[in-house]
């Protein structure tokens, strides 16, 4: 091996090592730590003046205690339970939101499509801060859309939205929109009109037709799509930060207020470590869904 | 022939109405004279005046522009090496584990890279600042700019590079005259995009920043969990105008260069 295809390997796989592999090694012994008050806030910590004493030492002092809290106290299991629930409803209303979207965008006129594409792109490029903050001004009680409600008189009182799970959906499901759009655009771009007309020509009705042929084939770009919002969804802090409220249990946040409010960063660590676990399913059938485009597509 | 139904064209109008309005009303009441930020007081430029003058916002934006470049350039050389090594590296120890790193952080949530970088700056006992955040942000950023770069360097034809080599250049003259100028789009897409996903950042930010170091997002979230504010929404305003005019741009010269990457073709064919 050259030195210089040595440097090249090195230098990137160095740097992954030291800041992605490490601190998640750390994670993992911190969660299995015990807290103490000091500085750093948990034991035992790692004394290499002790030579190996010192690693045994630590080793000793490992237990899955904080997991084991972490199962006791419903407080968790209910986080858990309701991020799968609330990712999997607002992934759910994603695609509702998104299929008739990318369909309306394959359909459109050639000379279209790159600006409808851009229009998608674009909030993409915004600050995900800001598109979440935009829909406190429009939801909350004095909001301009209960304003709106009122003017119409469709309501006599204020709906409250803002600070409930139904805010967070739409967070979800607005801020998300484009990786849903995009990957069922791309598979439906192959559409071809004549196979629904042949479809149709065989006996389909035309919703017959749109079911065997339009969805059959976004399939791949659905699954694609439901993945993508799903799988940040569930670990998602700012939405449920700014628009859930006190009730909306996500366990993003909840590792976020342990961490900055409660100071208690073993069982941050457990927690976190947890939530990787669950969020290994998707990842895995995902990559698993992705491989078998990609076979069928050779 | 395709063509849109009467249901197309509704659900294009409500699904872009949906994606816009909020950002439109958003830029509205920017420029709301009332403090209250639900009733319209008249047209007035003031926020933009008070925000300006708000030293603290201006501190933030400076960290924040300063982290964005540095942490995204890092991000491009180390993620443009690290594709050479997905698509050209052949088989060495560990391959594994490095494609692993490098496609982990892109679905790893960020509150746990957050706390993991934490921790491990509090172990070696490195204090927390600007020095901190852009060691993070240039560690996950570096992952999106390898996907975009090795997507390149997969369709790249690796007999140009060849070429220029049996005709006397060395290794790294045909690397700067063949390979970079065709990867260089990929490359320059590959930091805008580390460069936004820097601005952007709150969760990784929050974790890794000291007390001296507020970025721009850790200061409008502290702000907007008060509550709606008419500053916020002139700022926020100004970074949607800057984005848009970026986007719009880049779109345009990627459009003429890769025009003019097909004359070049064309020509060469003759």
């Amino acid at each position: 091996m050259n030195v210089s295809r040595k440097f090249l390997i090195g230098v990137p796989y160095v740097w992954l090592l030291i800041l992605f592999l490490i601190p998640f090694l750390i994670v993992f012994k911190i969660a299995l730590s015990d807290y103490a008050v000091s500085i750093p806030p948990y034991a035992p910590t790692l004394d290499l003046a002790n030579g190996w004493q010192g690693i045994l030492d630590l080793l000793s002092g490992l237990d899955f205690e904080n997991f084991a809290f972490l199962l006791d106290d419903d407080l968790y299991w209910k986080a858990y339970l309701s991020s799968v629930q609330i990712a999997a409803t607002a992934t759910l209303l994603t695609l509702l939101v998104g299929f008739p979207i990318a369909y309306g965008m394959v359909n459109a006129p050639d000379e279209w499509r790159p600006s409808l594409m851009m229009l998608v792109i674009l909030p993409f490029w915004t600050s995900f801060l800001i598109r979440v903050y935009a829909w406190i001004g429009i939801l909350s009680n004095e909001g301009l859309l209960n304003s709106f409600l009122l003017w119409l008189g469709v309501i006599s009182e204020p709906l409250i939205i803002l600070n409930t799970n139904i805010a967070v959906y739409i967070g979800i499901v607005y801020t998300y929109l484009p990786f849903m759009i995009l990957p069922i655009y791309a598979s439906l771009e192959k559409l071809d009109a004549s196979l629904l007309e042949a479809a149709q020509d065989l006996g389909c009705t035309r919703i017959g037709a749109f079911w065997a042929v339009t969805v059959h084939l976004a399939k791949p770009g659905i699954i694609a799509g439901c993945f993508l919002v799903f799988i940040p969804a569930l670990g998602e802090v700012v939405i449920p930060s700014l628009l859930g409220g006190s009730r909306t249990l996500m366990i993003g946040k909840v590792l976020w207020e342990e961490f900055f409010s409660n100071r208690d960063w073993t069982v941050a660590s457990a927690v976190a470590i947890i939530l990787l676990l669950i969020l290994v399913i998707p990842i895995v059938l995902f990559q698993r869904n992705e491989q078998k485009q990609r076979e069928a597509g050779q | 022939m395709r063509k849109l139904t009467w249901f197309n064209t509704v659900s294009l109008t409500l699904g872009f109405a949906f994606l816009y309005i909020p950002i439109v009303i958003l830029v509205i009441y920017s420029f709301n004279k009332s403090k209250l930020v639900t009733v319209w007081g008249g047209f007035s430029p003031k926020w933009y005046g008070e925000l300006l003058q708000n030293q603290a916002f201006l501190d933030a934006a400076k960290v924040t522009l300063q982290v964005g470049v540095v942490s995204s350039t890092l991000a491009t050389v180390l993620g443009t090496m690290a594709a050479f090594v997905i698509v050209r590296g052949g088989r060495f120890y560990g391959r594994t584990l490095f494609s692993g790193m490098i496609y982990a952080p892109l679905v790893m949530p960020e509150v746990i890279t957050g706390l993991s970088l934490l921790l491990l700056f509090i172990a070696i006992g490195m204090d927390r600042g600007v020095m901190t955040i852009v060691l993070a942000h240039a560690t996950f950023s570096m992952c999106y700019v390898s996907v975009v770069v090795s997507s390149r360097l997969v369709s790249f034809d690796q007999s140009l590079e060849e070429a220029a080599q049996d005709l006397g250049c060395t290794p790294w003259d045909a690397f700067k005259s063949v390979t970079l100028p065709i990867i260089a789009p990929a490359v320059f897409s590959g930091w805008l995009l580390a460069f936004t996903l820097s601005l952007d950042d709150l969760v990784i930010a929050s974790f890794t920043s000291g007390p001296a170091s507020t970025t721009l997002p850790i200061k409008i979230f502290s702000s907007v969990r008060l509550g709606v504010s008419p500053e916020i929404n002139a700022l926020s305003t100004i970074m949607i105008a800057l984005v848009t005019v970026g986007v719009v741009t880049a779109s345009i010269v990627s459009k003429r260069a890769i025009a003019q990457q097909k004359r070049d073709e064309q020509m060469a064919e003759q």
